[in-house]
């Protein structure tokens, strides 16, 4: 994938970090670059959390770019599974595999 | 654009402020602010108490200023709250006098009712801090979840087949093998199973937030603790029960809710919600301060001049629901479940109590129940009373309805089980009942679309038990058995209880078949119990509401062994989707009104066209004319039923000259033959058919 650019995103993604974490995804998707969200340390989203993720995709998608979910933990993707957010996204198991996608 | 009203215009202990708008009533988030309202007739003051999750003590309360109040309303924007992180109660100042009705405690801190999310019972069991000063704490809800394409889906009523459960009992037990016990994730695992059961909707027992806790106590064994596992105690009109999510300990047991929804509806099943509206868990004057009594007393409760609580639920309080202000608020609750949560019906509780006056006087035209009738946003949404309540209000067959309202039709639950245990003075009414029950629903228009059919229900027994016992078994609930409905008409088959014998088995299977072909011929709404498509007992409980445990918890490993009634159930539920003449609209007219050759429908006996009422009132028959159903090119069906004990031949009905008669069911023959796949029917040469003890026979025209 060209003109991708990894997003670390913190150790917890909740209403206390989500503010900071939209505007540097965000950021990215200004300069009409792709995202790969690399959720590895992340071990915590919240609510809030995931409205920070699904709001960038679909900011993505109307700027006809892709956000990418990498690594993300099987607690988190049990949470979004549950509370349907999981159907949206694309996920990959390294930022590797995610870039030569 | 900016909106220009979103900046503060007051301070209050570093907290900034304006004036809030009072319309909607609850917590709202707006811009950068959380706008909350809340409404009190009686109120002098209120203060707006805010925690920091799970806190034991408020980081702040901030009083109403005058100016913040219009009318009774109190409302106030507040800025910069992280408002994942919060939980908010309102403290409410005014007069206390018992026997005027008021009961104002400043020193309370009080649940808002329009909250839309609550916590402090998060986790199903954990035990709540008792002394905590705020036990049921509103949070505040981002109400933005992705629904895409879904809406209600507007399943005509006549074609619906209502599956009720209970969200913990349907997968707490390990047998169910999901992942998620006991929760809205765990339905939405087995959605598979009820996708092939064939049901079209299914009716969730209440999951508004309710207080497992409340009245918990020791069983009478010592071993374990009785719970309010039911839930028909409502702490909040607006939110859903978080220990019924297995996110409800992040707070996310919204969006676990409405996902569910939006699965079942990608899958073609609605979803229905039990709602209780005609009391509280404040329980009477002795019972706790949760939210309405503190917030108006006098305006949420039915009171006795002395300023009792009128008990018409036997609960020990009366929500009421003709007080211009109660009625609103039930009103805005049941559209926001439709509106927020794509809900596609209600079952009322005790809905009589819907139509009783401020003094408990029942009304002839209740505003409350009009209003539903002919509300917009409810315009397409199935609306079900119970139409009686405790009371003594007994109002099946009279319930207003303005043609909308249809009922739990008790009257066919009664008299289907005599029929089914032999009762010889039953057969005239069962002939309405299998009918739609003109005698109740012909007039005003209802039509056979406001019966909802049931045999069994969570009240009572569980269809194995109601031919497994004579007698209630409820002595696990401590109450030395006096609790449950005494009246159940049920019969044991000759021995009380689980039991090896075959023979009784084989009968008791039998008599499961009967019920369930009967419940699904029926021209009317089907509704049948979760578990008993499979058999599963309660032990002989009939009323297991207080059991979280082996008696409540569907046991799936009846699939297994019962496997002969789940298919039989299962197939049973295709036939009645695929045969149009089996879900008639409205009634009868008992003739050949279109001069098709034979009448809508036919009574028969064991001489075909004489309905003569032979061996003890047991033994009937009747005929469908496929060319009557939506459509009109469907088969025509004959059901033989046989409830004496002793065998009979049946002569059948002749057919048009190319037509012969093949048998669908035959409830006497041993499964596998005792239903046959749809399109296998099996060809009757004879001009008779030998319809065993006790038994039922379908017939398909081809």
């Amino acid at each position: 994938m060209q003109n991708i650019k990894v997003h670390q995103v913190g150790k917890i993604l909740d209403a206390s970090t989500s503010a900071e974490e939209q505007a540097a995804i965000l950021a990215i998707l200004d300069q009409n670059e792709n995202v790969a969200l690399d959720l590895s340390h992340c071990t915590y989203v919240s609510s809030a959390g995931l409205r920070v993720m699904l709001y960038s995709f679909k900011v993505a998608k109307s700027k006809k770019l892709v956000l990418y979910l990498v690594r993300v933990s099987d607690d988190v993707k049990d949470v979004m599974k549950m509370t349907g957010f999981d159907k949206f996204f694309t996920y990959f198991n390294t930022v590797d595999e995610c870039l030569k996608s | 654009m900016q909106r220009i009203d979103l900046f503060p215009t007051h301070d209050y202990k570093g907290y900034k402020l304006r004036a809030g708008k009072p319309f909607p009533f609850g917590a709202s988030v707006v811009g950068n602010a959380v706008n909350f309202s809340i409404y009190s007739r009686y109120a002098t003051a209120c203060t707006l108490v805010l925690f920091k999750n799970h806190a034991e003590k408020p980081f702040v309360e901030i009083p109403f200023f005058k100016e913040f109040k219009l009318g009774n309303v109190y409302s106030m924007m507040v800025f910069g709250l992280d408002y994942e992180e919060i939980e908010y109660g309102y403290r409410m100042d005014g007069p206390y006098d018992f026997q005027q009705g008021y009961r104002f405690n400043k020193e309370k801190v009080l649940l808002d009712p329009y909250a839309k999310l609550i916590s402090g019972r998060d986790v199903w069991g954990v035990p709540p801090d008792w002394n905590s000063i705020f036990q049921y704490r509103g949070r505040i809800l981002a109400d933005d979840f992705d629904w895409e394409d879904d809406v209600p889906l507007e399943t005509p009523i006549q074609d619906s087949i209502i599956y009720e459960m209970h969200v913990r009992n349907f997968t707490e037990d390990e047998s169910s093998g999901v992942k998620h016990r006991g929760t809205f994730a765990g339905i939405v695992e087995k959605l598979p199973y009820l996708k092939d059961l064939g049901v079209t909707c299914i009716e969730l027992m209440p999951i508004h937030e309710f207080d497992e806790f409340e009245n918990s106590r020791l069983s009478p064994d010592g071993k374990g603790v009785l719970y309010n596992v039911w839930g028909y105690s409502n702490v909040g009109f607006f939110a859903p029960k978080a220990a019924y999510a297995s996110t409800g300990r992040f707070g996310m047991q919204v969006d676990e809710l409405k996902n569910l929804v939006k699965i079942y509806h990608e899958n073609n099943i609605e979803v229905m919600l039990d709602v209780v509206f005609n009391h509280t868990a404040e329980g009477n004057e002795n019972g706790p301060y949760i939210s309405y009594r503190g917030i108006d007393n006098k305006t949420y409760y039915m009171l006795t001049p002395d300023g009792y609580y009128y008990n018409f639920s036997g609960c020990g309080n009366t929500l009421n629901c003709n007080n211009p202000n109660v009625r609103d608020m039930i009103i805005d609750s049941l559209r926001y479940w439709v509106t927020d949560y794509h809900i596609d019906g209600f079952r009322f509780d005790l809905a009589a109590i819907l139509g009783r006056d401020q003094n408990g006087a029942p009304l002839s035209n209740p505003p409350l129940l009009e209003s539903l009738a002919h509300d917009p946003i409810l315009g397409k949404t199935k609306l079900i009373a119970e139409a009686w309540d405790a009371g003594g209000l007994y109002q099946v067959g009279s319930f207003p309805s303005w043609g909308r309202w249809a009922e739990w039709n008790g009257k066919y639950r009664d008299a289907i089980r005599r029929f089914l245990k032999s009762d010889e003075n039953v057969l005239s009414e069962v002939k309405e009942r299998l009918c739609g029950s003109p005698d109740l629903y012909a007039a005003h228009n209802r039509g056979i679309k406001a019966s909802i059919n049931f045999i069994t229900a969570h009240d009572g027994f569980t269809m194995m038990d109601l031919v497994s016992y004579n007698g209630k078994h409820n002595e696990a609930n401590g109450e030395n058995n006096t609790d449950g409905e005494n009246d159940n008409n049920s019969w044991n088959c000759d021995w009380e209880g689980e039991c090896d014998n075959k023979e009784i088995n084989f009968l008791r299977h039998k008599q499961i078949k009967n019920a369930m072909a009967l419940l699904l011929v029926s021209q009317g709404v089907p509704m049948i119990l979760s578990g008993d498509e499979m058999g599963n007992t309660q032990y002989g409980n009939n009323n297991a509401y207080c059991q979280d445990n082996k008696i409540s918890w569907l046991d799936w490993n009846n699939l297994k062994k019962n496997e002969d009634i789940h298919h039989f159930v299962k197939q049973m539920i295709k036939f009645r989707r695929i045969h149009p003449v089996l879900r008639f609209e409205y009634h009868f007219g008992y003739c050949d009104y279109k001069n098709t050759g034979y009448p809508d429908i036919s009574w028969h006996g064991v001489e075909a066209w004489n309905p003569a009422t032979e061996f003890h009132n047991l033994t009937a028959a009747f005929m469908l004319n496929g060319q009557y159903a939506v459509g009109g090119n469907d088969n025509f069906i004959y059901v033989a039923m046989n409830m004496h004990w002793e065998t009979h031949a049946f002569e059948l009905p002749v057919l048009f000259e190319n037509m012969s008669w093949y048998v669908f069911a035959n409830t006497d023959v041993k499964a596998p033959n005792d239903i046959a796949e749809i399109g296998k029917e099996i060809e009757v040469k004879d001009k008779e058919i030998i319809v065993g003890p006790r038994s039922i026979m379908i017939l398909v025209s081809k």
